[in-house]
């Protein structure tokens, strides 16, 4: 049985060589611009960058992924149609692509280059998966998380493409490339900017003991004293929709889903992704080192390990989000 | 080519009695051109509407509107798959299509556009379409009226406008309606009272007009319809018709809100019809929707903003 493919972030050459160095198959980053999902201050690669990071980790044997994952704008195409020749000429193993019309001319123009589909693309169904393979030669899919295992696992029995899924880091609750909140409460959108809940719009207010944490003008967040504060990313804010104020869309967690190995296995799942190209070199080596054990474990046909990730977590709690029913 | 004006699907989980007779008073007042009908929303919804849908489109056709059959929003699950299978079969182009003439399946998932290549139809607000090498390629694949997503800002609907009109693909921009901002396969309104999805006593019934949502210190901000979150604030561009039209968008979609409809889009036929002015127009509506006017979007800033 092969093992799991683990795929690993880095939003800096530092954290590319850590993530190489405990244990990924492929890294994954971004160009640094509006074409790529993390397009945060200081975070990302210039082309020179990612020539030392193909060489980098390819003497090692891993692969390098390069995100272009937002949404070119109209009139605009330039720019993203220049990270996929780059990524090309760069000889990077594959570009994660979102786009229609970026992936058409990424299939035309590169007969040769890996496509993957990004997770902001959303393709939750057979149909969906089955238009971009043969539409662009689209060779595997990052799924969205509104997917069970269950589901996931009647959808790898039905398409002949590889399947990616994120197993820890940070999650969306709302299906990836289709959410607008950022943009409605800053203007700043994941599709046209890369960047969601920027942080060039969040204010922190003391008010008395409390903390109150804004986006765009609205809070999204009041901290009692004693109450950890959070970075106030928009689904992951306390609002009140009847009762009092709560989590009303997700509660600030990571998605950690090493207990499920066996059954990601079981559904055919080719690769797995951790998130988090926004996080430091020393969070990377210590997630990447903990699936990495974990996963040559279970391909020894040992139980998985309980490795414990606890002080990775955002908000100190973990979910395994919808890969089990009970979530929705 | 003249515009015209589309009627979006009802988004909220009204009883169908109500959900019948709101359709039967489009047929005979409300103004506009093309009706686009179904639960796009919650597949555990649609079994209600199911009972009265071939009704509600034979009153719609007879009254002389062009009715549209709108897929799903998200499509996962394996009855969530057969649910769109099923639907995109519906189309007056085909033999047995169950639509009058002129009738189109409107995809709103990649899954259905999927399954509609080749023949003709229409893509929905909540596929992505950003730029006008997706217009195309879309153009490309049988389709001939693209709805644009809320977000997209003037600068962007000018340059897709015009390349719609050069693929021979008609572009529509939503100008009234709360703005549909994010679709989950988790079910907030269940969430907000205690519920799961899969036992949610359907909740989502109780508020016609979606469950407001409003931030700590009481400030309204969005609306929860289930597994979708909309705005709070209610999009219109009334004022903005003119230059719409002169960038060349062809269609313009109401999203129908528990309100008098039909008035709305009288309002808007007399825009289109250049009978009477945008911002007096938004200023009269305005008043009969409890909500902000938004138009941000459109003004390249958050949407949440009105932008004079």
């Amino acid at each position: 049985m092969d093992n799991f493919e683990l795929i690993c972030p880095a939003g800096t050459p530092a954290a590319l060589r850590a993530a190489v160095d405990a244990g990924a198959d492929a890294v994954y980053l971004g160009f640094r611009d509006e074409t790529n999902a993390r397009n945060f201050p200081g975070l990302n690669f210039t082309r020179q960058d990612v020539a030392d990071a193909v060489d980098y980790a390819h003497a090692r044997r891993v692969e390098v992924y390069v995100a272009i994952n937002t949404y070119p704008q109209a009139g605009n195409l330039g720019p993203w149609r220049k990270a996929v020749d780059d990524a090309a000429r760069l000889k990077v193993d594959a570009v994660i692509l979102a786009d229609p019309g970026l992936l058409d001319y990424a299939a035309k123009r590169h007969p040769d280059l890996r496509l993957h589909l990004s997770v902001q693309a959303s393709a939750a169904n057979v149909e969906a998966i089955r238009l971009y393979r043969e539409a662009f030669g689209v060779r595997r899919v990052v799924l969205p998380r509104v997917l069970t295992v269950p589901e996931i696992a009647r959808l790898n029995a039905e398409i002949d493409i590889e399947t990616e899924v994120f197993v820890f880091g940070g999650l969306c609750p709302m299906a990836e490339g289709r959410c607008s909140l950022s943009s409605y409460a800053t203007g700043l959108s994941p599709n046209k900017q890369g960047v969601c809940s920027p942080a060039n719009h969040v204010r922190y207010e003391q008010r008395g003991g409390a903390l109150a944490s804004t986006l765009g003008g609205f809070t999204i967040n009041v901290f009692g004293e004693g109450e950890q504060a959070g970075y106030p990313t928009l689904c992951k804010g306390r609002f009140v929709a009847g009762e009092g104020p709560a989590y009303l869309f997700e509660e600030p967690t990571s998605l950690n889903a090493m207990d499920l190995l066996p059954e990601l296995k079981a559904a055919g799942v080719r690769a797995l992704k951790i998130e988090g190209r926004q996080r430091g070199k020393a969070y990377i080596a210590a997630v990447v080192r903990a699936y990495r054990e974990a996963l040559e474990t279970f391909a020894a046909g040992r139980p998985v390990p309980h490795i414990d990730l606890q002080a990775m977590v955002e908000g100190g709690t973990q979910t395994t989000g919808a890969y089990t029913r009970a979530w929705r | 080519m003249t515009a015209s004006l589309t009627l979006g699907p009802v988004l909220f989980n009204w009883p169908v009695d109500r959900w019948r007779d709101f359709y039967a008073r489009i047929a005979d007042e409300a103004p506009v051109d093309t009706v686009i009908v179904g639960e796009i929303v919650c597949f555990k919804r649609a079994p209600f509407f199911a009972e009265a849908m071939g009704e509600v489109i034979e009153r719609l056709a007879a009254a002389g509107k062009t009715v549209w059959l709108a897929s799903p929003i998200l499509v996962g699950s394996e009855r969530e798959r057969s649910a769109m299978r099923d639907l995109v079969r519906s189309d007056a182009t085909l033999p047995d299509g169950g639509l009058p003439e002129g009738g189109l399946v409107e995809a709103n998932d990649m899954g259905a556009l999927a399954l509609l290549a080749g023949r003709p139809h229409a893509v929905g607000p909540t596929i992505n379409v950003y730029n006008e090498a997706t217009l195309g390629w879309m153009a490309g694949r049988g389709a001939v009226a693209v709805s644009l997503p809320a977000e997209l800002p003037a600068a962007t609907v000018a340059v897709l406008a015009k390349a719609g009109r050069e693929l021979g693909i008609e572009t529509e921009v939503q100008v009234w309606g709360r703005a549909p901002l994010a679709i989950s396969a988790r079910c907030y309104h269940a969430r907000a009272h205690g519920l799961h999805k899969d036992g949610c006593q359907f909740v989502c019934g109780n508020d016609p007009d979606g469950m407001p949502v409003t931030t700590m210190d009481g400030q309204p901000f969005l609306t929860v319809n289930g597994t979708q979150t909309m705005s709070h604030g209610c999009l219109c561009l009334a004022a903005e018709m003119p230059a719409l039209v002169a960038m060349g968008v062809d269609r313009f979609r109401l999203s129908p809100q528990a309100m008098d409809m039909v008035r709305v889009a009288e309002a808007f036929r007399a825009v289109l019809d250049g009978r009477r002015d945008g911002a007096e127009v938004a200023a009269e509506l305005g008043g009969l929707i409890d909500a902000p006017l938004v138009n941000g979007f459109y003004h390249d800033t958050a949407g949440a903003l009105r932008v004079a």
